[in-house]
């Protein structure tokens, strides 16, 4: 919202530094996002007249136009724009003029021709944002003149205001005004108009009916007469031109400043082209057509609601867009003015559906002010300094209802950290329109119709936070004594990170969305959850799995000649939940780690340290085929019965199909279902003051057999007497069967409380052999 | 006798100077001063001598014991001196020419950013909760004191996930669902941050990206006031940017905070940024958690930390950080 601050002073008198008063607006919620001062610079502008234009030889981008600043001696200009017509007036910037951008205006050649001074586009005269041609002048000023003496034009600051979904007073002059007033301190009111009213004629016979009340809670029409249809007040199209707004007629502009002065749209017919004549409100029926203002031909649902005329043809989208019939042309004479509250959620949901969002549309969906009519149709009449008929035709829907407000200066109190008191509150809330009066220690405060956010208690406490000042209320620390903690997950996840980048592995972060088909090309199953409103395609699908992002990232990496990358990730996954029913996907925590160059076996090597990290002593791993995995170079990663994730290389395919060259070692662990197992917190194990015995075993075994099985049979058989057993050496080739090879374990063996002997080792030796060779199909090597 | 006695030592000492190694070394010991050394023979001539003869023999003896004992073990040290600094020449290594193995691994900013955050309020005496990316329409906006249709949904290019009921599901657009969880599911009194990751339908550029992070602080007890949210930011902005750094508190707009409020850190040069939003947790919110708004009250918060993280590296543009650019995540 864009406010200029001699408008805001049509309503008080504000003084002072515009800095400071941005501040002020600032620290009442109204964030100036903008500060421009307007006026500067223009001493040079003085308004011309088009007598001819010309094309320039050998140039399509600019034209010479000959102007008659105002002495009747051509003047050749060179322009880029091509919108004036021989007649027209337009601003000229003469030879030594600095503009408000600091550009110095002096004679030049231009693709050949001479230029001797320059036509300006609004943009360039620092008047509001129009830059697409130049800022074409009301036909009635003199050429010669001053172009800011014509136009009214005085140094002014213009503000860009943030204004927020709970200010709907604030989408208007006035209502910025009366707010930072009552900031200041300074008496604030609303313009008190003097038109001449007459006796109600042709209202008589205008009938307006609403038929969704509870879409319209106020419509009410008035009758304008003595109306001369002509170009825009200068002052006002500037100020129009500032909030950026194009000047159009006198009828137009006045409809567009009496909104952005007192908030209220509204819409001017031309009385004698209003079929009925008279209004009705109602829903739109499903499929039916409204060719809007901006030239689109709509198709409306049953949940839009329709102004329409006497004879129920739509004439416009209620409170977003007028239709392109009943407009004002030069024949209008007499004026049919609507105003109308129409309720927010309607709006929004319409405007919503249409992607059609208006300065009516974003004044209606915050809540209008139903209260401040009579005054914009008195407005409006003056404004444009026509008649306005004795009467209105009225018809009332389902307004809300404004309850009064008890606020406890206790409550106020104990929130805001500060007692204000009741009086002070009172004096806080009276000139922004809270009024209130007292009751018991309480006050009960009458919310002002141009509040519609504004409701309860603690809307109310706002308020009064906001007008005494949010830096005013000092700062405290919370009393209680509150531990902080990381908690054990958070922990693990701390450790986990520090120990694989340790590992030379570094953090990615590959987004969670998918391509269509990414899936599929990891060799994943392709059912992941969809996206309904994806911004583009190619991020529409939630991953399933880490792989496609973490296999993307090396694609990446790979195609930009960066080999041997290590990347790890720890994020969600989203899977469909196995209970059809459920409300949420099954979404895990999970660790994935890809090491580019490098095989099966590192992977293993690393699920190793990061069981030993986290404090799980007995994981094992299964050989398994796993979707994505290179089929003969998978595993299953076990705690227990349950699986807690996968490790091995990426499939030869997945890797093809990304243009990647090398090997990857893959590694997946799903944190939630591991983490959640018990881990850590191991009791100490005594270790013997004895010497150990220490032997190798070297057992032939068929390569079906996984050696984790040969291990797990070693340490049952070993008993307590076995420290340790570690595989040191696997060995295929000469001397051993085809399809089998030599799995070679170093053994300790030690007792807590003694020596053992030659016969002890001796024993439990042979208890471990004998169960490998009995349980598994393999023998021991001589 | 004496005079022999004399000519051994004599005739040991250039020998013991000329030897080269110490296995020769070694040799010439046993041979100087071994039983059957000559030295020695004197010794077991010594009885066959009266008390002063054997008192002066063998006084020589021992002497000249002691000096060849010296004079060897000196040219042992020098020897072994010498070897020593043959060997450490030939094991010489050219440190620098080794060539580097995979260096560390780093962590990613967004992740440095996140747990220096936490580790900030932790110190502060909050414990950090976390919940899922993908949530119901209640836990995102309906909880939040967004109803239906409400115009402040539009603040949020929300993106919807298909399951169940259009528009029942979402990818959350803040981490505020983790603070319903919170409360819905524990008694106050409440400290808690929610970082954790955010998603909306924004086109990626410089400075917005449709995956981002966040960190939001939920407090919850009987007496919490907007002087204990001014007081908590004011104390986690010092711990976090530096003492020298200030905060402010401007009035602003969100459906779960009542009052609502900006907030703003001035740097030590004067100038200000926009971190973030909070509030008081607006009564609508506790009683949809369930929790008595008469009873207890408290104060929420939140501000996005990609671009925290980025900027304090010299990052301008957010999508640099997902690209997974070796070059890029090395660096930090």
């Amino acid at each position: 919202m864009k406010v200029l601050l001699s408008w805001l002073r049509d309503f008080a008198p504000f003084e002072g530094d515009p800095v400071a008063l941005g501040e002020q607006l600032s620290d009442l919620g109204m964030a100036v996002e903008d500060l421009q001062r307007i006026g500067e610079g223009l001493s040079g502008v003085v308004v011309a007249r088009v007598l001819e234009t010309r094309p320039v030889e050998g140039a399509n981008k600019i034209h010479l136009v000959v102007v008659d600043a105002g002495d009747g001696q051509p003047l050749e200009v060179g322009c880029g724009a091509f919108n004036m017509q021989v007649g027209d007036l337009v601003p000229l910037a003469t030879l030594g003029t600095t503009m408000p951008n600091g550009m110095e205006i002096g004679r030049r050649k231009m693709a050949g021709v001479w230029s001797n001074g320059m036509l300006c586009s609004a943009q360039e005269l620092g008047l509001g944002e129009d830059k697409a041609g130049i800022f074409i002048l009301p036909a009635h000023l003199e050429p010669g003149g001053l172009f800011t003496e014509a136009m009214g034009i005085e140094p002014d600051v213009l503000y860009d205001l943030e204004i927020n979904p709970n200010r709907p007073d604030a989408m208007s002059i006035a209502g910025v005004a009366r707010d930072l007033a009552a900031r200041l301190r300074i008496p604030f009111s609303l313009p008190d108009p003097s038109s001449q009213v007459i006796p109600a004629e042709a209202i008589g016979s205008v009938g307006v009916e609403i038929l969704a009340p509870e879409r319209c809670g106020l419509f009410e029409a008035r009758v304008l007469r003595g109306v001369t249809v002509g170009p825009g007040e200068p002052k006002m199209a500037t100020r129009l031109a500032l909030l950026g707004m194009r000047s159009i007629s006198n009828v137009v502009d006045v409809s567009n400043y009496v909104m952005l002065e007192l908030g209220q749209p509204n819409h001017p017919y031309d009385l004698a082209k209003v079929a009925g004549p008279g209004f009705r409100v109602r829903l739109a029926r499903e499929g039916e057509l409204l060719s809007t203002l901006d030239g689109v031909e709509r198709r409306l649902t049953p949940d839009d609601l329709l102004i329409c005329d006497g004879a129920d043809v739509p004439v416009g989208l209620a409170g977003i867009m007028g239709g392109a019939t009943s407009e004002i042309d030069a024949t209008t004479t007499d004026v049919l003015l609507e105003m109308a509250w129409f309720h927010p959620i309607g709006i929004v949901k319409s405007s919503r559906r249409h992607k059609l969002r208006s300065e009516a549309s974003a004044r209606f969906e915050k809540g209008a002010d139903p209260e401040v009519v009579d005054l914009a149709m008195r407005r409006f009449a003056e404004l444009l300094g026509a008649s306005l008929e004795d009467g209105a035709a009225v018809a009332g829907g389902a307004l809300p209802a404004r309850p009064p407000v008890l606020v406890r200066p206790a409550r106020v109190a104990k929130l805001l950290g500060t007692d204000l008191g009741r009086e002070r509150i009172a004096e806080l809330l009276n000139p922004i329109g809270f009024r209130s009066t007292a009751k018991g220690d309480d006050l009960e405060v009458r919310i002002p119709s141009w509040r519609y956010d504004s409701s309860t208690e603690i809307d109310v406490i706002e308020e009064v936070a906001r007008h005494h000042g949010y830096t005013s209320f000092g700062r405290t620390l919370p009393r209680a004594a509150a531990t902080g903690a990381l908690s054990p997950r958070q922990r693990d996840r701390r450790r986990l990170r520090a120990t694989l980048i340790g590992r030379g592995i570094s953090e990615a972060m590959p987004m969670p969305f998918l391509a269509p088909g990414e899936l599929t090309r990891c060799g994943l199953p392709d059912d992941g959850i969809t996206i309904a409103n994806p911004l583009v395609a190619e991020q529409s699908v939630l991953r399933t799995s880490l792989l496609p992002g973490l296999v993307g990232a090396i694609a990446h990496n790979w195609a930009h000649r960066n080999h041997g990358v290590r990347l790890f990730e720890i994020g969600h996954t989203f899977n469909r939940a196995a209970d059809p029913t459920a409300e949420l996907p099954d979404e895990r925590e999970v660790l994935g780690a890809v090491l580019a160059g490098l095989d099966a076996s590192d992977a293993v090597s690393l699920w190793h340290v990061v069981a030993e990290v986290l404090g799980f002593e007995t994981v094992r791993i299964e050989n398994a085929e796993r979707p994505g995995l290179h089929p003969t170079r998978a595993a299953r990663l076990m705690l227990g019965d349950l699986a807690v994730g996968a490790l091995g290389e990426v499939d030869p395919g997945v890797l093809d199909a990304h243009g990647i060259g090398e090997r990857l070692a893959y590694l997946e662990v799903d944190l939630d279902t591991l983490l959640a197992e018990a881990h850590g917190g191991a009791t100490y194990r005594a270790f013997s003051l004895f010497p150990s015995s220490d032997i190798d075993l070297a057992f032939e075994v068929a390569d079906e057999v996984p050696a984790a099985s040969v291990e797990d049979v070693i340490r049952a058989a070993g008993g307590e007497l076995l420290w340790s057993v570690r595989l040191f050496d696997v060995y295929r080739g000469t001397g051993v069967t085809d399809g089998h090879r030599s799995l070679a374990y170093a053994l300790r063996f030690q007792a807590a409380d003694r020596t053992l002997t030659e016969a002890d080792v001796a024993q439990v030796r042979k208890t471990i052999i004998d169960a490998v060779q009995q349980s598994l199909p393999a023998t021991l090597r001589g | 006798m004496l005079d022999e006695i004399a000519a051994i030592e004599a005739a040991a000492k250039p020998l013991i100077a000329a030897v080269v190694t110490l296995d020769e070394l070694t040799l010439l010991d046993q041979q100087l001063l071994g039983k059957k050394s000559d030295l020695s023979t004197f010794k077991a001539k010594l009885g066959g001598l009266d008390p002063d003869g054997r008192r002066a023999v063998g006084g020589a003896v021992n002497r000249v014991r002691d000096a060849l004992t010296g004079a060897l073990g000196a040219r042992r040290a020098e020897l072994e001196l010498a070897e020593r600094l043959v060997r450490l020449q030939a094991e010489r290594l050219d440190l620098t020419e080794v060539p580097p193995a995979t260096g560390a691994g780093h962590l990613h900013l967004v992740t440095q950013a996140m747990e220096t955050l936490e580790d900030v309020f932790v110190g502060m005496g909050f414990t950090i909760a976390e919940g899922p990316e993908v949530e119901t329409d209640w836990h995102n906006f309906g909880a939040l004191n967004f109803p239906p249709d409400h115009p402040a949904r539009d603040m949020y290019d929300t993106l919807y996930v298909e399951m169940g009921e259009p528009g029942s599901t979402v990818l959350r657009t803040h981490t505020s669902p983790v603070q319903v969880r919170v409360m819905s599911t524990q008694e106050p009194p409440i400290y808690m941050v929610m970082p954790g990751r955010v998603f909306r339908q924004d086109t990626p550029d410089a400075t917005h990206m449709p995956v981002f992070h966040q960190i939001e602080g939920l407090v919850i007890d009987r007496d919490i006031t907007f002087a204990d949210l001014a007081g908590t930011l004011d104390a986690f902005t010092k711990a976090f940017f530096g003492g020298e750094f200030t905060s402010r508190l401007r009035p602003s707009y969100f459906p779960f905070t009542e009052p609502s409020a900006e907030f703003d850190i001035q740097r030590p040069d004067g100038s200000w940024l926009e971190l973030g939003g909070c509030g008081m947790v607006h009564p609508n919110v506790l009683q949809n958690c369930g929790i008595d708004p008469e009873e207890w009250q408290g104060f929420a918060f939140g501000f996005g930390l990609d671009r925290l993280g980025a900027s304090a590296h010299g990052v301008a543009d957010l999508r640099d950080l997902f690209t997974n650019d070796i070059r890029f995540l090395n660096q930090f």
